[in-house]
């Protein structure tokens, strides 16, 4: 759901992120800039030779919104920031789907092109979200799922 | 006291549970609850020194000492994006 007003539009969708919804979203008339990264489902080899068919998406989603919420507030401290959108998709998302979008304006580019770099690097770092690797031939394996 | 476990990703997987609840004494800290986590679980047990915590939904080191009705997290590397 969009938020009113001001507030930032910060959520987890099981649904597909709507690119168009979120550009709307971060438009202003104060805004010169805007800079929208998508993360999309990549295809990829397995090391058994077996192609991807999707990424299954888990979060601790309380913390995790949380976080975009310090995400969001750290960004607006360092950057003049007028509208904020980070979505993040859990559960399945097919091969060429975005499973991340930030969107973010600000009166001129080098803003909104450096906030939007640190929030989806702040993000991969820090958020309570998780990737597993659906393979055709029937397995699965969370990344970073190495024992030592 | 007692604590909530949050298990994810592969822990959940080992565990074979998204959430556990187990009593400890006063004071115990999470490297000490985690030695009972394994008991509960051996399965976690290659994955956890890997593994982050949160307690009440914030990062903390593993020395935390633990307080009735904590909610405390294991968290394996994350991999959002």
């Amino acid at each position: 759901m969009q938020p009113d007003g001001s507030a930032d539009w910060l959520d987890l969708l099981n649904t597909p992120l709507d690119v168009s919804a979120a550009t709307a979203f971060v438009t202003s008339p104060r805004a010169g800039a805007i800079d929208l990264f998508l993360g999309i489902t990549r295809a990829e080899i397995s090391p058994a030779g077996s192609e991807l068919l999707a990424l299954d998406y888990q979060a601790y989603e309380s913390m995790a919104l949380r976080q975009l919420a310090g995400l969001a507030s750290q960004a607006r401290a360092r950057w003049p920031i007028q509208k904020l959108v980070i979505l993040h998709r859990i559960g399945r998302v097919p091969l060429g789907d975005p499973s991340v979008l930030i969107a973010v304006s600000t009166p001129h580019r080098a803003h909104a092109f450096q906030a939007c770099q640190s929030i989806i690097d702040e993000l991969k770092k820090q958020a309570t979200i998780w990737k597993q690797e659906v393979w055709a031939d029937g397995s699965a394996t969370w990344v970073h799922e190495q024992k030592t | 006291m007692t604590i909530t476990i949050h298990l994810f990703a592969i822990l959940r997987d080992k565990a074979g549970t998204a959430r556990a609840t187990i009593e400890l004494s006063k004071g115990t800290r999470i490297i000490e609850a985690n030695q009972k986590l394994v008991e509960m679980y051996p399965a976690i047990h290659p994955y956890l020194a890997k593994s982050a915590f949160a307690v009440n939904e914030q990062y903390v080191s593993p020395d935390t000492e633990l307080k009735d009705g904590d909610q405390l997290a294991l968290i394996p590397p994350v991999s959002g994006g």
